[in-house]
């Protein structure tokens, strides 16, 4: 008995192994080395941002020709250029990205207009009406980007808005795809100048709802002097292609909707340089001009409804001036000096 | 002669009445582990099925053509972890090669179920009940679909689950369990009806 058990053990596990063995000859699928080499050269994160379910998956698109060798975001060109060095090859550089949070309207600036009292997440608040905010296109800030980041990049902020870490985002575009209102842009991380408002609302109801929201008055579009920004169907924009990141436009707005982003000190330097070329020469004062010009045409545009009649540059300026709550310091210097 | 009705008993018995979930409560990890999503208790419970009918076809040889006439039935519970995990391994090696669509769609779960205690369960509970071997097919069929009735009906609860406002203290695994417990009280209704 105790001989016969060993034997029909040993027998199986004999019979058992040599099967296995000789079938990982004949089963045997030659792996591509190179994915492995592909994925030791991703960060692993998983975060699914190059649109395949997880680094392996994409190493293995990238072997078999489907995925693009730059396709991970995650890491950047750094990345795209290891991984073009195993698929042999040629990556171009990629400009760093980072994600722009395309809303200021805090609680503080932009209130409710009902209670809500559901499930605390964006997409489920954008179900109801489109949300518990006064203005249709703003940030709920019920944190669905926040929990979509896998880099800890996002933090609901003391304001009560997503706040973007830039040293920490990668631009892997999940939270681009969690926010119901679109309001995430993955903008080039040299670009520091945003229009931080996605409000496609007529300027008179955008300046109800909201303090910080575009009211499509053009002074940005009139204060470029390289045509990067532009006011479209109610909503200013700006061109990264063309953006020089001067500043011009977030001084000009009376909104506060446009945000510099630059250390002070930068800003304060393209400030004066602005000031300089607007005071020396007659290139200077023809910018001058055009400058409150166009302050005219924007302000009639976008305080036309407080029924100010500015026909004179000089009539711009107090009509903005009595228009606009938020322009106390903007009155800008060479303005006057024309009138 | 095939009794059809014997085994259309046989295969609503194990995959309803005697459900290896509700009633004889094995495979609880995998059960609590992939019940998460219904895609993934879909892809969980076809693989289950795939290899409880293996197993139960190759153990039913291994019991009535090697142990039983050699008299070693005490040898039952090794001989068969021991036979399923290398066929389970020899079936994914050929999928690997040949049925490449398959093997990316079990792939992942093969692994996880070799000789899980769902699948040692129903080649033991084979061997109590004496089946032939196209019982035996019949039955694994039938424990795979109660398995695949469980996880889906466990993960369709559970994805609704993730919306409700349920207690801190409760959220998660706890919530899961009391879930499976009223599942099993719901199917304990049909003991009695074969």
């Amino acid at each position: 008995m105790l001989l016969e058990a060993a034997a029909l053990m040993g027998g199986l596990g004999l019979a058992l192994g040599l099967a296995i063995g000789f079938a990982s000859k004949l089963f045997h699928v030659e792996p591509d080395p190179r994915a492995e080499r592909v994925l030791a050269a991703l960060p692993g994160a998983n975060c699914g941002g190059c649109g395949f379910p997880g680094c392996a998956a994409f190493a293995e698109a990238v072997v078999s020709g489907k995925g693009k060798a730059d396709g991970c975001v995650a890491g950047g060109s750094a990345v795209a250029s290891k991984v073009g060095e195993v698929m042999g090859q040629k990556v171009e550089a990629q400009e760093p990205r980072t994600a722009v949070l395309r809303c200021a309207g805090s609680s503080g600036v932009c209130g409710l207009s009902c209670e809500y009292q559901g499930v605390e997440t964006c997409a489920a608040a954008t179900l109801l009406a489109s949300g518990p905010k006064r203005c249709t296109f703003g940030c709920l800030a019920m944190g669905d980007c926040v929990r979509a980041c896998r880099f800890s990049a996002l933090d609901l902020g003391e304001v009560g808005l997503p706040a973007v870490d830039e040293a920490r985002c990668v631009a892997c575009g999940a939270c681009v795809k969690a926010c119901p209102k679109g309001l995430i842009l993955l903008a080039p991380k040299k670009a520091r100048v945003h229009v931080l408002c996605q409000s496609h609302d007529p300027g008179k109801v955008v300046a109800k709802v909201c303090k910080v929201g575009c009211i499509a008055c053009r002074m940005c579009e009139k204060a470029c002097t390289v045509g990067a920004v532009r006011v479209d169907d109610e909503l200013a924009s700006i061109d990264y292609a063309k953006c020089t990141n001067c500043g011009a436009c977030a001084e000009k707005c009376p909104r506060k909707c446009i945000k510099d982003r630059r250390p002070e000190a930068e800003r304060e330097a393209s400030r004066r340089e602005r000031e300089g070329k607007a005071a020396g020469g007659k290139a200077g004062k023809e910018r001058a001009t055009k400058g409150g010009e166009g302050m005219g045409e924007g302000a009639e545009k976008g305080a036309g409804e407080m029924g100010g009649k500015a026909a004179s540059p000089g009539g711009a300026d107090a009509a903005v001036a009595k228009g606009k709550d938020g322009l106390k310091a903007s009155a800008p210097p060479e303005a006057p000096a024309k009138a | 002669v095939i009794d059809l009705a014997g085994l259309f008993v046989l295969f609503f018995t194990a995959a309803v009445l005697n459900n290896f979930v509700f009633y004889r409560f094995l495979g609880m990890c995998a059960y609590l582990g992939l019940s998460k999503s219904i895609d993934t208790s879909v892809g969980m419970g076809l693989a289950v099925t795939f290899v409880m009918v293996i197993a139960n076809v190759v153990t039913w040889f291994i019991q009535w053509y090697l142990l039983a006439p050699m008299g070693l039935q005490f040898l039952e519970l090794m001989t068969f972890i021991l036979v399923i995990a290398a066929v389970v391994q020899l079936i994914e090696m050929y999928m690997k090669k040949h049925v490449r669509r398959m093997f990316d769609a079990f792939g992942i779960y093969l692994p996880l179920i070799t000789t899980n205690c769902t699948i040692l369960g129903i080649t033991l509970l084979n061997v109590i009940a004496q089946y032939d071997l196209v019982q035996s097919v019949v039955f694994a069929l039938g424990a795979g679909a109660g398995y695949t009735l469980a996880l889906l009906l466990l993960a369709g609860i559970r994805e609704r689950l993730e919306l409700a406002d349920v207690p801190e203290c409760l959220q998660g695994v706890p919530i899961s369990l009391i879930t499976t417990g009223l599942l099993a009280l719901a199917f304990s209704g049909f003991t009695g009806m074969v």
